[in-house]
């Protein structure tokens, strides 16, 4: 029987020859990351009165929520996890310095074709764009993960994304996902796994593979693969030494459904408060005053997104009535972006730059937002009192339309700015 | 065959309830005592006050949607939330609610037949759904047995224990 790549990854790590959406599996877990959550598994196995692990060397530890830790409580919470760590020797833990959990994970060779991978963190959708499994689980069920290993899993339904056509200039593939979102609303994919294919897909750096399907998750998916390529192959092989199988969709597989996109008229989208869905083309959004800018995050802090914000910003400054906040997703991202010059320009043109971290993306720190207040942000959502106050708002886009409309101190979209020096 | 079954007063809310109008992160490192004092508070600031043990909320459509945070279902459950019925919810959402022991049933028209204060009955083995206020029944497709067994055995964790007493 054709299998589609959710099947086939499903197959392989259950050791079943043959599965079929709708059935229930058991299934051996490659890798399983924790950040902070980490904290909330380690309660979990004392209150179960265990204390093993079941392999030291397949369960990847970091802080990014928290780094550093901005309170007493984290820094206990961070304490805790150092000392379990150390208990279990856990090979591969990332303490403040590193960034990101899902930029660390591949940039640290934890990320494999064809292999099912679990996180404490919804966007750990963003590994299939390594054409791996990655799905988000809470900590109960981590917990389980770390003792045995293994976990129950539902073989979902596949949708496919046909995207074709070529991205213009000043259009990313956060506009392909935020235009899918408004579209197609944020239940499309609900306990689905996702497919992307097309030519626009090939065309895409990894990178903006990455921001696609980190924010897979926000239209329901379980899982939000691309099936691996040349580009895939050699930067996993830049990463690793440890050998993988990658994975292919059966080209006669089963899709619940097959949505056609083409984009090469696409224009810059922008997501309104308080729904990733409801998204409008930048046009309707030009004009609205924001308070706060802020470049990164999971979604959209690696160095291709921080090189868009400082083509921006070159020789331009920051509204003076705009705090712009540039968090770099890691150590390494931070680092060629300094050494490319980038992070000069965006200090010269009056942004913060913090720390590779979460920062105010789920409102833990790094500018939160007072009552009345609204940001602009690179990150994947947009919820009530995310970033801060209940009564704040935020709005979506890329770091394109972020750094413009950091310099215009409302909405803009970047295309008319950049016209304005020719 | 295992039974659960609810009875309790509604409390409806409308779709795509998300993880951080139900836990905010910024009281997220909170211990669960006080984290739960937080609950829906974006949307209702006295709703753990007024939140009474057994009672039920009445979702819409993606309940639960967001971030992969368990404290969001274990914070409705430590304010005495008996269960939620939604037309759907997000993944991660009812399986974190499966495995800490929050019964979950998904039931299309659900939000239609209920108001807030109406007396709900559910019977999550069956799928059978009462409103008895207003006299009317509904039918969800029920849990899977396996989901069933985590829920009677208290959440996922007291079989792990189990597990590992053998």
């Amino acid at each position: 029987m054709p299998m589609t790549l959710a099947e086939k990854i499903l197959a392989r790590a259950s050791g079943n020859r043959e599965v079929a959406a709708g059935d229930y599996v058991t299934a051996k877990i490659d890798v399983a990351m924790a950040h902070e959550g980490a904290s909330w598994v380690i309660d979990e196995l004392m209150r179960a009165g265990i204390d093993k692990v079941w392999d030291s060397e397949r369960i990847v530890i970091l802080f990014d929520h928290w780094a550093p830790a901005p309170t007493e409580l984290t820094a206990t919470m961070h304490k805790k996890v150092r000392e379990f760590v150390k208990r279990h020797k856990i090979k591969h833990f990332y303490d403040i310095k590193a960034g990101i959990c899902h930029q660390i994970m591949p940039e640290m060779g934890h990320v494999r074709p064809g292999e099912l991978i679990v996180g404490t963190d919804s966007h750990t959708t963003t590994y299939g764009a390594f054409g791996a499994g990655g799905t988000g689980l809470g900590t109960t069920d981590m917990a389980v993960v770390f003792v045995t290993g293994e976990l129950w899993f539902r073989v979902p339904e596949t949708i496919k994304f046909q995207v074709d056509g070529s991205l213009p200039k000043y259009v990313t593939s956060k506009d392909v996902i935020l235009k899918i979102a408004g579209k197609y609303g944020t239940e499309v994919a609900q306990y689905k796994s996702v497919e992307f294919e097309g030519s626009a897909i090939r065309a895409m750096s990894l990178a903006s593979r990455m921001t696609l399907s980190n924010m897979t998750m926000e239209i329901g998916a379980k899982f939000a693969l691309i099936a691996p390529d040349d580009k895939t192959i050699s930067y996993v092989k830049s990463r690793t030494t440890k050998p993988f199988t990658p994975m292919y969709p059966d080209p006669d597989a089963s899709y619940e459904k097959v949505y056609e996109l083409n984009v090469s008229d696409l224009e810059p989208q922008v997501a309104f408060p308080h729904s990733v869905d409801n998204v409008k083309p930048v046009s309707e959004a030009e004009g609205v005053k924001v308070d706060q800018a802020l470049i990164g995050s999971c979604t959209n802090g690696r160095l291709e997104d921080l090189a868009a914000a400082a083509e921006i910003l070159k020789n331009r400054k920051v509204h003076p009535d705009v705090r712009l906040i540039v968090i770099p997703a890691s150590r390494e991202v931070y680092l060629e972006a300094l050494r490319a010059g980038i992070i000069e320009t965006l200090l010269e043109a009056g942004a913060v730059v913090c720390n590779p971290t979460c920062g105010p993306c789920m409102g833990t720190h790094l500018g939160l937002l007072a009552e009345g207040e609204r940001c602009i942000s690179s990150s994947n959502r947009n919820f009530k009192g995310r970033m801060g106050s209940s009564k704040s708002e935020i709005y979506l886009a890329s770091p394109y339309v972020v750094a413009a409309s950091a310099v215009r101190g409302e909405i803009t979209d970047p295309r008319k700015l950049m016209e304005v020096r020719k | 065959m295992t039974t659960i079954k609810v009875r309790g007063k509604v409390w409806k809310l409308g779709d795509n309830i998300d993880t951080d109008v139900i836990t905010p992160g910024k009281y997220l490192s909170l211990p669960m005592d006080q984290l739960k004092q937080h609950v829906l508070e974006p949307i209702n600031p006295d709703f753990a006050k007024l939140v009474k043990p057994g009672d039920v909320i009445v979702g819409g459509r993606n309940f639960g949607c967001g971030s992969s945070r368990e404290q969001a279902p274990r914070a409705l459950k430590e304010v005495g939330v008996a269960a939620v019925i939604a037309e759907s919810f997000a993944r991660i959402f009812f399986r974190n609610a499966i495995s800490i022991g929050l019964p979950v049933l998904i039931c299309e028209g659900v939000s239609q037949a209920f108001s807030d204060g109406d007396v709900l009955e559910a019977d999550f083995s069956t799928g059978e759904i009462k409103n008895v206020t207003k006299g009317l029944a509904l039918k969800a497709k029920p849990l899977p047995p396996m989901m069933l067994e985590i829920l009677s055995a208290g959440g996922a964790l007291e079989l792990l224990k189990k597990r590992f007493s053998k």
